[in-house]
């Protein structure tokens, strides 16, 4: 567990953040470009010292401002996966790999090699290779140090949005298979949704929120920092079957039965799936003879008005759900709190990308 | 007509010993020296490198008599290296290789400077979160990647060191045999009457040996540089 209390100032950029990330989660650092997210894991990593505070990972004090300890990058235990993957240019992948190993290392060099597919590419140097193949090797990289914790700056940013889901896999094996404690800085909420169990949202240098992925994703006060275009409910949910006739996954959760459109799915399968409020509308009434199969009845328990011609209103369907409509449409239906109507949600909005684990269980490359 | 005589050989023996213990004294001196102009901010930061680039614009006899006065046997610093270790540099090869080193320092602080400023800082960083402290990272990160500029200053202090004329003799003098480099030789034999002929060979010598060590150093930073 790492718990974190600092503050930091540079120039006039006053970064103060306090939170606590779990042992074996993935927790997201969230934020818009300049919030703070890099310097943050920076000062866990020890490369950059905060004004003020303390960093204590698993009971060990890495950084403790009125006691004068800032324990040493080197000795802190804490791997780290930098967004451009810094690679050493002079060495090759196997020496690259082999720069920081432990022995004791949980996972030894050839089970590294093998986790992330790197066979092929041991002999080679880091300027011949793709940029997801670079971030694979900084990922064994980090891991052959035998890490308590593992950060990532936004792994992902400097690989082409076609081969991302080349790496997705592998992040998801560390979690699940390794149990690792990550803390993994993103700007991007599908990445969030499919990887991280926890997020603490930064906005300015202040933490704005922190909790589970699902409740801060279904906060209507939150959207101005989770994104206001991809917002919408993210729910838990567990593979019950698949229909190969149709291709259609069918995934329980709190509020009923979700069928979605996409590949085959084993049953037993955990997934998160993201709804997103603009892919919901809102019925009176039972609709009968409709092209939509997910229908769930519920009661409005929130509405968020902005000064778009576009509202938010929050349904409680067992879990919440969230739908985006039209000012005309609530004052037409006359929505208001406490309201029970149906919401429709097509089966072939979901995106299959925002499935947590939707692939685990299958081969690790696309 | 091609046989070297007995002076040329002295002239040419001499001229290599100064340059390299002249390269070599001030090779760690000058990795240090580049690495605090590259990456330490401090009071005195202009001022240090005004001192170490004077040799580049001061007269270099005026860097010569500097010497003397400095490191003559009745100078502060002379004295004291006579006292405590018995070694005299005045007038001895020790001198003309103290002179060459410090007349082409600038050259290779500057060339690993250059370097050091190359060297991505976030490589370095990365190698800190692996376990490597900070003598392991200079070892295995910073030195690989700036030995390129290394070879290229002592190469390039090597050749002003083969050319070094002006502090040397003021310094050291012009003494056949202990500090009668190849300049010096060139410049006596053109000082003789009758010597031109003597001077155009120890000229061609010249140029052939400083020929020789660019070309050893553009195979060496081949044998240096990235690979793949």
């Amino acid at each position: 567990m790492l718990q974190l209390d600092i503050r930091h100032r540079t120039g006039a950029f006053m970064l103060d953040a306090e939170f606590e990330t779990p042992s074996g989660t993935i927790t997201a650092i969230f934020g818009q470009s300049g919030a703070g997210k890099t310097t943050l894991i920076n000062m866990i990593a020890g490369l950059i010292k905060p004004s003020d505070g303390t960093i204590v990972s698993d009971g060990h004090t890495l950084f403790h401002s009125e006691k004068s300890i800032n324990v040493a990058p080197e000795r802190r235990r804490i791997g780290y996966v930098f967004q451009e993957g810094r690679l050493f240019p002079h060495m090759d992948v196997r020496r690259n790999l082999g720069y920081g190993h432990r022995q004791n290392a949980v996972l030894g060099f050839a089970q590294i090699v093998d986790l992330l597919d790197l066979g092929a590419l041991l002999e080679r140097r880091p300027a011949t290779l793709s940029g997801g193949e670079r971030q694979r090797v900084a990922i064994g990289r980090a891991l052959l140090s035998n890490p308590n914790l593992l950060l990532m700056d936004e792994p992902l940013a400097s690989i082409d949005v076609q081969r991302r889901s080349e790496i997705l896999p592998f992040i998801e094996r560390l979690r699940d298979e390794l149990g690792m404690t990550i803390v993994y800085v993103s700007h991007a909420v599908e990445e969030v949704i499919r990887l991280a169990d926890t997020m603490v949202i930064l906005s300015g240098g202040q933490v704005a929120a922190t909790g589970g992925v699902e409740e801060l994703m279904s906060r209507l006060d939150l959207f101005p920092l989770t994104g206001r275009f991809e917002a919408g409910a993210v729910l838990a949910a567990t593979c019950q079957g698949y229909d190969t006739e149709y291709g259609l996954a069918e995934l329980s959760f709190a509020g009923g039965t979700l069928r979605v459109a996409g590949p085959e799915m084993d049953i037993g399968v955990q997934v998160r799936v993201h709804i997103r409020a603009r892919d919901v509308s809102l019925m009176l009434g039972r609709p009968e003879m409709t092209s939509v199969l997910n229908v769930f009845e519920g009661t409005v328990v929130e509405i968020a008005e902005t000064d778009s011609p576009q509202v938010d209103v929050r349904l409680d369907i067992g879990s919440p759900l969230i739908a985006r409509i039209t000012k005309k449409s609530m004052h037409d239906l006359n929505i208001r709190i406490g309201v029970t109507l149906h919401a429709l949600v097509k089966a072939v909005a979901i995106d299959r990308r925002s499935l947590k684990g939707s692939t685990a269980s299958t081969s690790p490359r696309d | 007509m091609w046989a070297l005589s007995a002076i040329e050989t002295e002239a040419i023996g001499l001229s290599l010993k100064v340059a390299f213990w002249a390269v070599l004294v001030s090779l760690p001196l000058g990795v240090f020296a580049a690495w605090v102009l590259a990456r330490r901010r401090f009071y005195g930061h202009a001022l240090l490198n005004g001192i170490i680039h004077l040799p580049l614009v001061l007269p270099p006899v005026v860097l010569g008599y500097l010497l003397l006065v400095l490191l003559g046997r009745q100078g502060p610093l002379g004295a004291l290296l006579f006292d405590t270790f018995g070694i005299t540099v005045a007038f001895t090869w020790k001198g003309a290789a103290i002179a060459s080193g410090v007349m082409a320092f600038p050259l290779l602080v500057r060339a690993i400077r250059l370097s050091y400023e190359n060297v991505d800082e976030r490589l370095e960083a990365a190698a800190r979160t692996l376990g490597a402290g900070r003598i392991k990272v200079f070892r295995t990160i910073t030195l690989p990647l700036i030995a390129p500029g290394i070879l290229a200053g002592a190469i390039l202090a090597f050749a002003r060191s083969l050319g070094e004329f002006g502090a040397t003799i003021t310094f050291v003098s012009n003494i056949p045999g202990e500090t009668r480099t190849l300049p010096l030789a060139i410049f006596s034999a053109v000082q003789s009457p009758g010597g031109e002929d003597a001077a155009i060979r120890l000229v061609v010598i010249s140029a052939a040996i400083a020929l020789a060590a660019l070309i050893a150093s553009e195979f060496l930073a081949r044998r240096l540089g990235p690979k793949g």
